[in-house]
């Protein structure tokens, strides 16, 4: 959705990696770059990246103003990253301490951190890490019953203690860019939850990648 | 003492320091030594920049890509002995160490872009040449708009003459400003951090007369333009032949030429002196690593890439790319996303340095054959084209690949 806006760090390598790991398991998926004025696309999936101030509350305004909502509740799915995943929650702050509204699709306010939170990152999904990079300001409180994604293995994620969330079909993460192609395994669930069945292995130099950031995580905890 | 000649002893010291330390740094063997002694100066004097550029004729080039390049550029252009820092020490320890070095009353600096706004203040440089404004190293450095929006405060005070690329929608904000403007056209094919208006942020449309936005903001109309094998600058064409490879290379000649013609000098003359640079800092200069003949080139960050990757698609067969991820490359390789590498497809790729499964990941996604080199290099015939980021390549000038 909208790259021109949200696209700051690589992000459109999220939806590269996605369908490259359907099209070389033989299946089928098509990537649509939709920008402000296109006509909303009835989608599987809605990618959302990060993005500047004034860049995002255009994309909060323009998807406040789609039908995204009432595509998710018909059953789509959303994986956001950093600025993306801000937006989908009830509001977020832009310069200085300004409130802006989001899509309210789930329940999460986010507020101004006292210091931006830059450097490597990880999360642990379910006993399994994800592995990254954030770069924001934001500190993100979740309202009851949502869920994060998972804890905060290093960096700082919504609060230093829990990193995004997951509610349902709605994925985000504050560890940003194309965070799925140092993560096969979480661009493979993501896709099977989706498709609703699990996808054969896909074996790839991404898996030595994933293996080798992994392993650097390990010798810094060490 | 009166405050006048505390000032001025002050100064003097301040210079005898920047000496000394580089002399020291220089016969330890760590390098030039442009940034210690430049850093001593300025402990000692904060305004020395200030008093060390007064009275001379200052060239200040800055922008994201082909900021050296262009600078040598100018230096050898001019045709005068010229101050300059060439070895890329371009904040303002650099500048120091530049114009303690050379007493020529002409100098030609490149400048961080981070840092134009302090270094213009200081400087009062006669022109300042802006090449381009796009993403770099964005996990160290504030957002590309909100660098846009720095330049162009500082930009719209000054008393000297901005060339500017108008073809860079940032660009052209960032100058629209400044009350003398010489503007130039040099095309270029990154345009991800410029489709949406940097005055309005709607969605930019491109046409005849170059981009334009519904809000009214749209490229101001060239004084100076690349033409066939041409520079025109101010109506006058200039044959360029020049000696660096690459459509990217006869923008930065054309903004180079523009900037001397400001400066009083004809791009006749400038033309032929500046064709025949063959290497600016190791860029393009063929080297071994290892045994295998190699010739370098610089690529930083996306736009940089993707000019480079535009003529290497012209090319053929074995490719290397080596990727670091040292502080002063950004310390997070996201970018590599945003490289238009497709355009290569059916090139074998090495992936070098320390972020190669990274690349290898990317270019696996991209459809292009890349094989991660652990251990010995590979050997190939004739001279193979290597695309460094910034550590990797200087680590490449020295044969040596990270580990």
């Amino acid at each position: 959705m909208f790259p021109e806006l949200l696209g700051t760090y690589g992000d459109g390598g999220n939806a590269l990696v996605l369908s490259e790991r359907l099209v070389r398991r033989g299946r089928s998926a098509s990537v649509t770059a939709i920008a402000p004025g296109d006509v909303f696309p009835e989608a599987d999936l809605y990618l959302l990246g990060g993005g500047e101030d004034g860049p995002q509350r255009l994309a909060a305004d323009l998807l406040a103003a789609s039908s995204l909502r009432a595509r998710v509740a018909d059953g789509a799915s959303v994986f956001a990253v950093c600025a993306g995943l801000q937006l989908l929650g009830t509001s977020f702050a832009v310069e200085g301490d300004a409130v802006y509204p989001g899509l309210d699709l789930v329940p999460a306010t986010t507020v101004r951190g006292p210091a931006r939170a830059v450097g490597d990152a990880a999360t642990r999904v379910g006993g399994r890490i994800v592995v990254g990079f954030e770069n924001h300001g934001g500190v993100t409180h979740l309202g009851a019953g949502l869920a994060p994604l998972g804890e905060v293995v290093v960096g700082h994620g919504n609060d230093a203690a829990h990193d995004g969330f997951r509610a349902g079909r709605v994925w985000a993460t504050y560890l940003h860019g194309p965070v799925l192609a140092q993560n096969p395994w979480l661009a493979d669930e993501v896709l099977s939850s989706v498709l609703g069945e699990r996808l054969e292995p896909l074996a790839s130099v991404a898996d030595a990648l994933y293996e080798a950031r992994c392993a650097r995580l390990r010798a810094m905890e060490a | 003492m009166s405050p006048v000649r505390l000032s001025q002893w002050r100064t003097g010291l301040a210079v005898v320091a920047v000496r000394a330390v580089n002399g020291v740094s220089r016969r330890a063997g760590r390098g030039a030594g442009t940034v210690a002694g430049g850093n001593a100066g300025l402990g000692i004097d904060p305004h020395l920049l200030e008093r060390l550029a007064r009275g001379r004729e200052i060239a200040l080039i800055s922008g994201t890509n082909g900021k050296t390049t262009t600078t040598a550029m100018v230096t050898r252009g001019w045709g005068v002995p010229v101050a300059t820092n060439g070895t890329g020490a371009n904040m303002p320890a650099g500048h120091v160490a530049a114009l303690v070095a050379s007493r020529a009353p002409h100098a030609a600096l490149e400048c961080d872009e981070r840092w134009l706004p302090e270094v213009v203040d200081q400087l009062a440089p006669r022109v300042v040449v802006l090449l381009n404004l796009s993403r770099d190293q964005l996990d160290r450095a504030a957002e590309v708009r909100r660098l846009a929006e720095r330049w162009r405060e500082v930009l719209g005070t000054g008393e000297f003459v901005v060339v500017a690329n108008a073809s860079d929608p940032l660009v052209a904000y960032a100058a629209g400003t400044a009350p003398h403007v010489h503007w130039c056209a040099a095309p270029t094919t990154w345009t991800l951090d410029a489709r949406s208006c940097p005055a309005c942020t709607r969605e930019l449309m491109s046409g005849p007369e170059g981009w334009r936005c519904s809000c009214g903001f749209a490229q101001p109309p060239a004084a100076s333009y690349l033409e066939e094998g041409d520079a025109v600058v101010r109506g006058t064409p200039v044959p360029l032949a020049l000696g660096l490879p690459g459509r990217v290379n006869r923008g930065n000649a054309l903004l180079a030429l523009a900037a001397l013609s400001e400066l009083g000098i004809e791009p006749s003359a400038a033309a032929p002196r500046l064709a025949a640079l063959r290497e600016v800092e190791g860029r393009y200069g063929v080297t071994e690593i290892g045994g295998q003949p190699v010739r370098l080139l610089l690529a930083k960050n996306p736009a940089g890439f993707a000019a480079q990757l535009e003529d290497q698609a012209q090319g053929s067969g074995p490719l290397w790319i080596a990727i670091n991820d040292g502080v002063a490359d950004g310390r997070d390789p996201s970018w590599l996303y945003d490289v238009p590498f497709e355009q290569i497809r059916g090139r074998p790729v090495w992936c070098l340095g320390s972020r190669r499964l990274d690349l290898a990941t990317r270019l696996w996604y991209g459809g292009v054959e890349a094989t991660v080199v652990e251990g010995a290099l590979p050997r190939h015939d004739g001279v193979i084209d290597v695309l460094a980021n910034y550590t990797a390549f200087q680590d490449l000038r020295r044969g040596v690949v990270a580990p």
